[in-house]
């Protein structure tokens, strides 16, 4: 399995990237505040107007390094890529199965298998130790739907039911999802996930993680080769990563949800971090997103046993991992492709 | 893998100054200063044999001299710092 290099955050607006050598440098005024080798790096993500020399661009497209630009509350503005790599017959065989419904339905099912496989687990590592202290009839409930959810997806056979089951099981999911917040219940009240914009601290959480795991699914599948653009589940859209998004629907519990659980649970965050804008909106401020960031790398850097390859990796890499699996499917070389269901 | 690496480039004339340049830049594509001729680089082999390369090239065998520490995958554990000149962990979460 490949290392898992690091990932380099801009979140002070008044950065500005340059290279010198090969080196990526981090220049505030004429101060320069990092200075660090491009190959020890393989994503560098910017928040707010930080500025980028061209010099710079040019160096992370040859590395294979993503460079990518967000706004300050962590929604996609723009991506550097280089010239398309890989595999042509592996990326043609990609974009005959998008255009055939019966064999993309095959790939959509398995990543709607693993989101829903993963909600309920996420629900049920809850009731494992938290179910004594009251009775949530709510979380149990909805357990048992995602179990019937689970037995339509693999029966289903036409992508718009498929949807139809995703919706549901993502209403039954969000709708407990209070439940699980146990701190702060006034300031991180669940009520519905809400985006562009997310009207409280909660989903603000969960939209900005989202577009990290985004952006690492997108890397992930340009260096397998694979065109992050064309799905199987989602639409396509001019600009959209569809099949970075297909990946995400059965990450995000796993790599978002909890986190963001934890992170609220564990009393990382402060209300006062948080502004609602005039339109309603929340976003987080520059602090906030230091710490958000930081648990987020530290959980990449955490080993597990991957369930299908048995092997220990990094959980940054799972992304990079599912990639590898769904190209693999692509080729022929394995029978199925295997979702990433947690343990 | 983490290496350390050190260097004394003779500096008595033009041609020893331009080496020593020369040297740090080299070195400087792959790690990070930590003192005035010493840097950590933290490389996987082809990148190390890369650099290994591209310093022989520089150096003048019978007046300069290099040398490489090897640190390997556990090198937090060996290393300690005091003092000024903070340094980053290339491992650890980068933001600015």
């Amino acid at each position: 399995m490949r290392k898992l290099l690091n990932v380099l955050y801009v979140t002070s607006p008044e950065a500005y990237l340059a290279k010198d050598g090969e080196n990526v440098l981090v220049l505030v005024g004429e101060e320069t505040k990092l200075r660090i080798p491009v190959h020890n790096l393989e994503g560098i993500v910017c928040f707010g107007y930080t500025g980028a020399s061209p010099a710079l661009m040019h160096l992370c497209a040859e590395r294979n390094v993503a460079l990518s630009f967000h706004s300050e509350s962590g929604r996609f503005l723009a991506r550097v890529t280089g010239r398309v790599s890989g595999n042509v017959l592996l990326r043609r065989r990609q974009y005959r199965i998008a255009d055939s419904p019966e064999e993309s339905l095959q790939f959509a099912k398995g990543f709607i298998f693993g989101k829903v496989y993963n909600c309920r687990c996420v629900l049920q590592r809850f009731l494992r130790v938290h179910g004594d202290k009251g009775a949530f009839q709510d979380v149990q409930d909805a357990v048992k739907f995602l179990s019937l959810q689970l037995q339509k997806v693999v029966n289903c056979q036409n992508i718009d039911i498929l949807r139809g089951i995703e919706g549901e099981s993502a209403r039954s999911y969000y709708g407990v999802f209070d439940n699980l917040i146990l701190n702060e219940k006034k300031v991180f009240q669940f009520t519905g996930r809400s985006k562009r914009p997310p009207l409280d601290p909660t989903n603000a959480l969960l939209s900005f993680l989202y577009t990290l795991l985004a952006h690492d699914c997108f890397s992930a599948f340009e260096t397998v080769g694979l065109d992050p653009q064309v799905g199987f589940l989602h639409k396509e859209r001019p600009g959209r990563p569809s099949l970075a998004l297909d990946l995400m629907e059965e990450l995000r519990p796993y790599l978002v949800d909890r986190l963001t659980l934890s992170i609220i649970n564990n009393r990382q965050v402060d209300a006062k971090n948080f502004i609602v804008k005039e339109s309603g909106g929340v976003i987080m401020n520059e602090e906030m997103r230091k710490v958000i960031i930081a648990s987020w790398q530290r959980r990449k850097q955490e080993e597990v046993m991957h369930p299908y390859l048995g092997e220990k990796i990094a959980i940054g890499l799972i992304p990079y991992a599912q990639a590898m699996l769904l190209a693999r499917h692509l080729r022929g070389d394995l029978d199925a492709y295997p979702p990433f269901l947690m343990k | 893998m983490m290496v350390l690496i050190t260097y004394d480039v003779n500096t008595e004339d033009a041609d020893g100054k331009k080496r020593l340049r020369k040297v740090a830049k080299q070195c400087q594509n792959y790690g990070q200063r930590v003192q005035n001729s010493i840097f950590e680089c933290l490389v996987d082999p082809v990148q190390f044999a890369q650099l290994k390369r591209n310093l022989e090239q520089i150096i003048e065998p019978n007046k300069d001299s290099l040398r490489y520490y090897f640190l390997g995958k556990n090198w937090k554990n060996r290393v300690e710092h005091v003092g000024a000149k903070p340094t980053y962990d290339p491992e650890g979460v980068l933001t600015i």
